[in-house]
């Protein structure tokens, strides 16, 4: 190896060469919840739920409300898969058809979260001083009435049925995204990054669009995947006390009801849906635990 | 670079600017500063953290608006009155190079967007041209076209550092404040960054107000230096002279505490210890802000705050013992 | 003549989700009684996880892959987390960089000192502990320890929360004390006040002590010993003279040069040029040939071998090579 001893060729551009592979937050992110093997089957359970929801009423030869008094109670079998109820209508059909007012609710949450809940935060940090006061006022009025009393005087203007439901939670179900979203633009807005923005004459609306959003897209979806279980949850709740859906529309909720009255003679009417709300609720917060350390930038190296 | 007889560039006169920290509690983060730079000169601003270098740095450049006093730019003065296309046309004369190499690039952009920033905030060049000019700016600090299309966080803390250079180059500034541009750097990579500096400076004619804690560095790059204690200035002077013969003794126990690379010199040298630390910066009371910690006070420094008078030819200094 | 601390052939291997970082690549030093060390090296050069690894406090994701740990012929390589926390605070100690986070907010100061002398001095009464913290705090130059005792570390100033942080690491009398950056958050005036204390408490206690810097200047005035690190090695150690006047590393030549001399104002800098090694693919040979102004084809190919230049002068360099001669001229 004596020849080795001459100066070598250096090529500058390799002084700067950068060796690690180009990746986008996005990619970046997407490595890391792959890594997490429970948020992956959740992912895929909720789609896999998501698409059944979607067909499997479309693809029957039953209706959800389509009574048979010469079946009712039956056990699951090939010819109903989750059986029947007491009035003999199929519970496979029944509990997609409550799948999917489930999921209407988790959207119908998540689009709030998304339009009101990011507006009024980002707003309420942005505008800061007085008016960052008064709107955090009118949060906390909000945050301060109990849920179940909101819905209850709802009823007495307003039929019961999921569009109650829908304008309950338009209440008070994007508080908690609105003060995350406040909270990190807060903390945003004094980052040498945005300064260097208004320094370089950059308008509001490009320092909103350009710097603020992109950065508190984390904290924003990973609320919406918590925000999603409760809202859920909520409207199953208050099927199951029998203020929201009505008969014989389906919900998981009323379906639990119905269930709940002869789970001694019949569980099967209570087990199917209940074991649909356990699964897409826990696949969310799981969903959720994963995007929050996939997406979060401190994770990142 | 002396330039006595040219105008100013930058007249600051009495820039106060004050934050309130709670019910009657008034933070004087920069009290009563005033300085003059010159055309093609660099400023060197320092002193200990809370001593409000970085507030008048970003109360000059507009980010916060001042409690009082002026600042006069080029003959204009800058204030809250100014029609917005005027100072909207003023963030082309003036930039500014951040602290933290982390926090100063949006972590979800490309490089060759944050770089972009100016060039489309004032609508200067699109397409081709811009990617071009992009491409170009990345040169002058150092980078290439490999680097324009990925993410901050791939960089290193000095490649970062000149992302930031370039980004308030684009637009062609005259003036440049440099907010600690190197302290967060690690020594190797400083040396790199005050040599882009230096060279930007001449090629382009820039003026700089450089602040910064490192006062070796700071000598190596300003003409003139001024020292900062608790929002007031208490020194200014050229930068030899203010080495050479520190006349506040706030200097004169700074530069003493520096530690000098050399072992042998370390351990024969003698230095000022300044007693305790910095004192409560909300609600001062009239008087010598450092009498509290000065070895030599007395009884007036107590009582009286002393102007800046100019002790020597260019060197001023707020002591009363000071001649 | 047995060392206090050996460390040999250290290697440490740092998982991401990218692959492994291999953070130290095989560093060997020791450490003599009453003496101080300093490891200086830029961010990234693997100085902070090497400390980490004698102390036990690497992160979840760092294991140490080979090499040993003496401390007075004890491997703590091998130790568990439970054996550790004996030796921790006890025979070794460490403070960090941050005066603010090594303290817990919500404890006295007192308090912090007393519950290291219970954990590791089950044989001290109460008023015995207390005594011990009041003397340390007098110790570290805080007056008025008995108020001083009582109050909380946001009632004190950096630089009198840096002096706490001390009088806790040293409760036990510990051999050893590890010190990561301990002036870097702090400034100039209230750095020197802190190394000074450093200096002067090493000749009260007669404690070794590590430090770890990337600030020349701190090196110059407190250590007796340096090591240099960069790319996960240890390219240079010496005592502080030699480093500093007979250097032989051209990675310590560039750093030296790099910081302003007092004297020559103005001109450029002698700067290095590129950036440090990315150490999740550390290059095959020597870690800086890609910003070394003297770089030859066998830098790239193989790493150098360590060389002895001096009495206890150790280089990394195939400059130092007898082959090298031709090219040196």
């Amino acid at each position: 190896m004596d020849e080795l001893f001459v100066k070598a060729y250096v090529d500058e551009s390799e002084k700067e060469h950068i060796a690690r592979p180009n990746l986008t937050a996005l990619q970046d992110g997407w490595l890391r919840l792959k890594k997490n093997k429970a948020a992956v089957v959740c992912l895929f359970t909720l789609i896999a739920i998501g698409l059944l929801a979607i067909l499997a009423p479309e693809f029957s030869r039953y209706s959800y409300k389509e009574t048979n008094y010469d079946i009712i109670y039956q056990i699951p079998s090939m010819e109903h898969f989750f059986g029947t109820d007491q009035f003999g209508r199929d519970l496979w059909v029944r509990t997609w058809m409550g799948t999917r007012i489930s999921l209407l609710i988790a959207f119908v949450a998540a689009l709030l979260d998304l339009t009101l809940g990011v507006t009024y935060g980002a707003v309420s940090a942005l505008a800061g001083g007085k008016v960052d006061a008064v709107m955090q006022r009118i949060i906390e009025v909000l945050v301060g009435i109990p849920h179940l009393i909101i819905v209850i005087l709802l009823m007495m203007v307003m039929p019961a049925g999921i569009w109650t439901i829908v304008v309950a939670l338009s209440i008070t179900g994007w508080v908690n995204m609105a003060r995350l979203v406040r909270g990190s633009i807060l903390k945003l807005k004094n980052q040498e990054f945005v300064l260097a923005a208004r320094v370089l004459g950059t308008s509001t609306a490009g320092i909103i669009w350009k710097h603020l959003i992109p950065n508190t897209v984390g904290v924003i979806v990973i609320n919406a995947m918590f925000t999603i279980p409760s809202a859920i949850f909520t409207e199953a709740f208050l099927s199951f006390i029998g203020i929201g859906m009505q008969e014989p529309k389906a919900s998981l909720g009323v379906l639990i009801n119905n269930g709940y009255q002869v789970l001694r003679n019949f569980p099967h009417v209570l087990i199917f849906p209940a074991i649909v709300i356990v699964l897409i609720m826990v696949c969310f917060s799981i969903l959720g635990d994963g995007l929050r350390d996939a997406l979060d930038p401190r994770m990142r190296k | 670079m002396k330039s006595a007889e040219n105008k100013p560039l930058l007249e600051v006169k009495n820039l106060k600017k004050y934050f309130q920290v709670g019910k009657n509690q008034i933070l004087k983060a920069v009290d009563d500063v005033s300085l003059d730079i010159y055309k093609g000169e660099t400023l060197g601003l320092v002193g200990e953290s809370g001593c409000g270098k970085s507030t008048f740095g970003r109360t000059v450049i507009q980010l916060y608006e001042p409690t009082d006093g002026r600042i006069v730019y080029d003959g204009r003065e800058i204030n809250g009155s100014l029609p917005s296309a005027e100072r909207h046309g003023f963030t082309r004369k003036m930039q500014m190079i951040f602290q933290d190499p982390y926090a100063c690039l949006n972590p979800r952009m490309k490089v060759i967007d944050i770089v972009a920033e100016g060039i489309d905030a004032h609508g200067i060049l699109s397409g081709e041209e811009r990617t071009k000019k992009v491409l170009e700016l990345l040169e002058t600090v150092g980078l290439s076209e490999e680097h324009a299309n990925r993410f901050p966080h791939e960089f290193s803390g000095g490649q970062r550092q000149r992302v930031g250079i370039a980004r308030a180059l684009a637009v062609n500034p005259e003036f440049v404040i440099c907010d600690e541009p190197i302290s967060a750097l690690d020594v190797s990579i400083q040396a790199q960054v005050i040599n882009l500096l230096k060279e930007l400076q001449e090629k382009r004619g820039l003026t700089y107000l450089f602040i910064a804690h490192d006062l070796s560095m700071v000598k190596h790059i300003s003409d003139r230096i001024g020292v900062m204690y608790l929002g007031a200035m208490v020194e200014l002077a050229d930068s030899e002279s203010l080495f050479e013969a520190p006349l506040h003794p706030y200097t004169q126990a700074l530069l003493s505490a520096i530690p000098i690379p050399d072992p042998d010199v370390e351990k024969s040298r003698s230095r000022i210890m300044l007693e305790g630390s910095l004192p409560n910066p909300v609600n001062l009371k009239e008087g010598c802000r450092f009498a509290s910690r000065c070895p030599y006070a007395e009884q007036l420094c107590k009582e009286k705050t002393p102007e800046m008078k100019e002790v020597r030819p260019g060197h001023f200094a707020a002591c009363h013992k000071a001649m | 003549m047995s060392r206090l601390l050996e460390v040999n052939q250290l290697q440490v291997h740092i998982k991401t989700q990218h692959g492994i970082v291999q953070a130290v690549r095989g560093i060997s030093f020791y450490l003599d009684e009453q003496e101080t060390l300093a490891i200086v090296g830029e961010s990234g050069s693997g100085k902070s996880i090497s400390v980490k690894s004698i102390m036990g406090l690497l992160p979840k994701n760092g294991k140490i892959v080979g090499g040993s740990i003496l401390l007075e012929g004890k491997d703590l390589s091998k130790y568990s987390e439970r054996q550790m926390q004996t030796i921790r605070g006890s025979d070794i100690s460490m403070i960090f960089q941050d005066p603010m986070t090594s303290l817990n907010p919500t404890m006295t100061i007192g308090k912090q000192i007393v519950e290291v002398l219970k954990e590791h001095r089950k044989d001290m009464t109460k008023t015995q502990m207390k005594d011990r913290a009041l003397e340390l705090i007098s110790l570290v130059g805080i007056s008025n320890p008995e108020t001083r005792f009582d109050q909380y570390p946001h009632q004190l100033s950096g630089g009198m929360r840096q002096r706490v942080v001390i009088a806790v690491a040293l409760a036990c009398d510990p051999k050893i004390l590890i010190a990561d950056e301990p002036t870097t958050a702090l400034d100039v005036t209230i750095q020197a006040q802190i190394l000074d204390l450093m200096k002067d408490l090493q000749k009260k206690i007669k404690t070794s002590i590590i430090i770890i810097t990337h600030n020349l200047g701190v090196v110059a005035n407190i250590a007796d010993r340096v090591a240099v690190m960069y790319g996960g090695q240890l390219v240079e150690s010496a005592d502080v003279r030699e480093l500093f006047y007979q250097t032989e590393h051209p990675y310590t030549k560039g750093l030296l040069a790099s910081i302003p001399k007092a004297s020559h104002k103005g001109g450029e800098l002698t700067a290095i040029h590129g950036t440090p090694p990315d150490l999740m693919d550390p290059p095959k040979g020597c870690p800086f040939a890609a910003r070394c102004t003297k770089t030859m084809e066998v830098c790239r190919q193989y790493p150098p071998e360590d060389m002895l230049c001096g009495e206890s002068h150790h280089a990394r360099c195939w400059l130092l090579d007898e082959r090298a001669k031709a090219f040196r001229e």
